[in-house]
């Protein structure tokens, strides 16, 4: 039985890479190329959520499936912000949680980077304008990348992490 | 049809009798939520002529309280404890008696002063050689957040205290004031896992209110949601919780097929987790033939690959030997705080809405309610194992016999009256509770109360004499949601 249910994992699940979101590209462009070189092609990810429905960590959690395998990228998922190059964020940022977020933040070493996840992160969602919350991460922390979605897909999640990992184009040459 | 109900105004003398018929155990405690300057408490009556069957009935009762407080039920009933704090921290009414005086979801930081964190006063824990444990808000994992503080014997707890109210966002202020088609989305986002179910439980309270009956149609695709929503979050549940025990095999194998149901809900509905879908008046997409076969091949794909799974979960001793007698909650406790969903029926409490109240479409369909009485996470395993069997067989049923017909009355023909509303579904993790009154077509006051309220405090007494090692086992067999709590 175990063996028939591991031969059934071996067969090729994983599916090929998502395109990359122009878009997305292009708010990448403005990351720092020090930084970048310096961490490669690999990229530790702390996720903190800052008040989501939870609706974002299901589609986070989903990166690690067998389909979506977020490892063969070199990204992968850590438990302290002390071993993380990102800082993945949901939620709108409550108040509640504001000190928390800013503290994780602080904990986390340069060269750092903080991408804001789903329509809260970006500006609050449907959130926005309550007493209790912030209205988004940039709110309490620099944000670096927005990657928007309520939830964001996973293959959108993955496109806009990514753009992270992928020097940009080289602008053509003119002439 | 949907769960009828009376809301009665009573005074302080009949508020205490409800309590005591609440400590007695006539009656189980359904929510306690407020108003400006007006309390009101819902129960249900487990013991009248329906019971055998599973059933009961729904009371409310309304106190004034013009002296911004009214007669403790937490003081005597501990299941109201903590929504009684967040009556407190929300509504400024005091619960006259309550032994707890501590503010529950304010943390101090609402206004414009604010408190240290360090400030809240964890309960006195006394005796020989304990050390304790601060956990979060910010946990290792992919998870929401919250405080867990530990004392412990060695390797043993003793106790078990959370701290919960991080991701408080306000959701009734929001929702107080808002006309429908927003407020359905603040009520989509109450739990994203839970999204259908909170959905589908404001609509049909608004339903309710404004006296109208959505089209036959979207009745039965709602439940099609509900169940592959449910499906959905016993998959994740059950590999999640057998990656705690450190056998990852199954998370492998469960990860995939919940992948498998999530897109095809994309494939039928246009989203994954099918938010926003169900909206008050019906439902906001149809399934379409291309749809129909999606869902088809999901339940043959389903039929095929659960059982092996499920005979490697029975026949792995290593993972029974982390699940078996983890965690146990005893059917007392579970009676006492009316747990729901896998929490309760894994430990003798029978209760299922879809079965209890019997909304359209359920009352035309067979399903069993598995109950099991050890409470450990081992039930609560097995539970979710019967439930995934059970939700196959309804989407069968649903899938055969769906009606054709319109999917909603439009928003603007929705009426624009006044009324009241509530409705009780079964989420994937319990009964969701919603009581909505409605005011010239908006929203004046909308409660939702999710299954976690009476779960949480059950898993600091399921942790009691376990290992620390084995919190996260614990934690995940109860699965509570943090944003639904914390509103």
């Amino acid at each position: 039985m175990l063996k028939h249910l591991l031969q059934g994992l071996r067969r090729p699940l994983t599916e090929a890479a998502p395109d990359a979101d122009p878009a997305l590209a292009d708010l990448a462009a403005t990351l720092d190329a020090t930084a970048r070189r310096r961490l490669g092609r690999s990229l530790a990810i702390r996720q903190v959520d800052a008040g989501s429905c939870n609706g974002c960590e299901l589609e986070i959690h989903a990166l690690s499936n067998a389909l979506y395998d977020l490892e063969r990228f070199g990204l992968h998922v850590v438990a302290s912000p002390r071993h993380a190059d990102v800082l993945l964020v949901t939620g709108p940022v409550t108040k509640n949680m504001r000190e928390a977020l800013e503290r994780t933040w602080r904990a986390t070493p340069d060269p750092k980077w903080v991408v804001a996840v789903g329509d809260c992160g970006a500006d609050g969602g449907v959130f926005k304008g309550s007493y209790a919350v912030e209205g988004g991460v940039a709110a309490a922390i620099p944000v670096d990348l927005v990657i928007r979605g309520c939830p964001p897909t996973p293959t959108q999640l993955l496109q806009g992490l990514l753009a992270l990992l992928t020097p940009p184009e080289p602008p053509p040459s003119a002439g | 049809m949907s769960a009828h109900y009376r809301r009665t105004q009573v005074d302080a003398a009949a508020w205490e009798e409800a309590a005591d018929a609440l400590v007695a155990g006539e009656t189980t405690l359904l929510s306690l939520w407020a108003e400006i300057g007006c309390v009101h408490m819902a129960v249900l009556d487990e013991t009248g002529p329906d019971a055998a069957a599973g059933g009961g009935r729904i009371a409310i009762l309304s106190l004034d309280c013009p002296d911004a407080c009214f007669p403790s039920v937490g003081r005597r009933h501990p299941p109201a404890i903590r929504l009684e704090r967040a009556v407190r921290d929300l509504f400024g009414l005091v619960p006259e008696g309550l032994p707890d005086t501590r503010p529950w979801l304010d943390h101090g930081r609402w206004g414009e002063e604010s408190v240290p964190a360090a400030a809240y006063p964890f309960l006195p824990v006394e005796g020989d050689g304990l050390h304790q444990i601060p956990v979060g808000p910010v946990h290792a994992g992919i998870i929401e957040p919250g405080h867990f503080r530990f004392t412990c014997d060695g390797e043993t707890v003793v106790r078990l205290e959370e701290r919960l109210g991080y991701v408080h966002k306000g959701i009734d202020h929001l929702l107080a004031g808002a006309p429908l088609p927003a407020a359905a989305r603040i009520a989509a986002r109450v739990s994203g896992d839970s999204t259908v179910a909170c959905s589908l439980g404001f609509a049909r309270a608004v339903e309710q209110g404004l006296d109208i009956a959505p089209p036959l149609r979207a009745v039965w695709l709602r439940a099609v949601m509900a169940e592959v929503e449910r499906l959905a979050n016993h998959l994740g549940d059950w590999g999640a919780i057998c990656n705690d025990a450190a056998f990852s095999l199954m998370l492998a194998h469960c990860g995939v097929l919940r992948e498998r149901v999530l897109r095809t809900a994309a494939t039928c509905f246009g989203h994954r987790l099918m938010m926003d879908r169900v909206v008050p008046g019906g439902v906001a997409v149809d399934l379409d033939a291309a749809g129909l076969a999606a869902l088809h091949d999901l339940v043959a794909l389903l039929r095929a690959r659960v059982p092996p799974l499920v005979k490697l979960y029975d026949d792995t001793a290593s993972l029974q030997d982390r699940t078996v007698g983890t965690g146990r909650v005893s059917p007392a406790l579970v009676a006492q705080f009316g747990a729901g969903g896998f929490v309760g029926r894994a430990a003798g409490r029978a209760f299922d809405a879809r079965r209890a109240i019997g909304d359209a479409p359920y009352d035309a369909l067979s399903f069993e309610v598995p109950v099991l009485q050890a409470g450990d996470v081992n039930a609560r395993v097995w539970v979710r194992i019967r439930e995934i069997e059970q939700s196959l067989s309804l989407l069968e049923q649903l899938l055969r016999g769906l009606p054709t017909g319109p999917l909603r009355i439009p928003d603007d023909d929705l009426p624009r009256g006044s009324g009241e509303g509530l409705a009780l579904v079964e989420a994937f993790r319990g009964d969701l509770f919603v009581w909505v009154r409605l005011e010239a077509g908006q929203v004046r006051r909308c409660h939702l109360r999710d299954a976690s309220w009476f779960q949480w405090p059950l898993l600091e007494a399921a942790i009691e004499g376990n290992i620390v090692a084995d919190f996260p086992l614990c934690n995940k067999s109860f699965n509570c949601s943090y944003s639904g709590h914390d509103l």
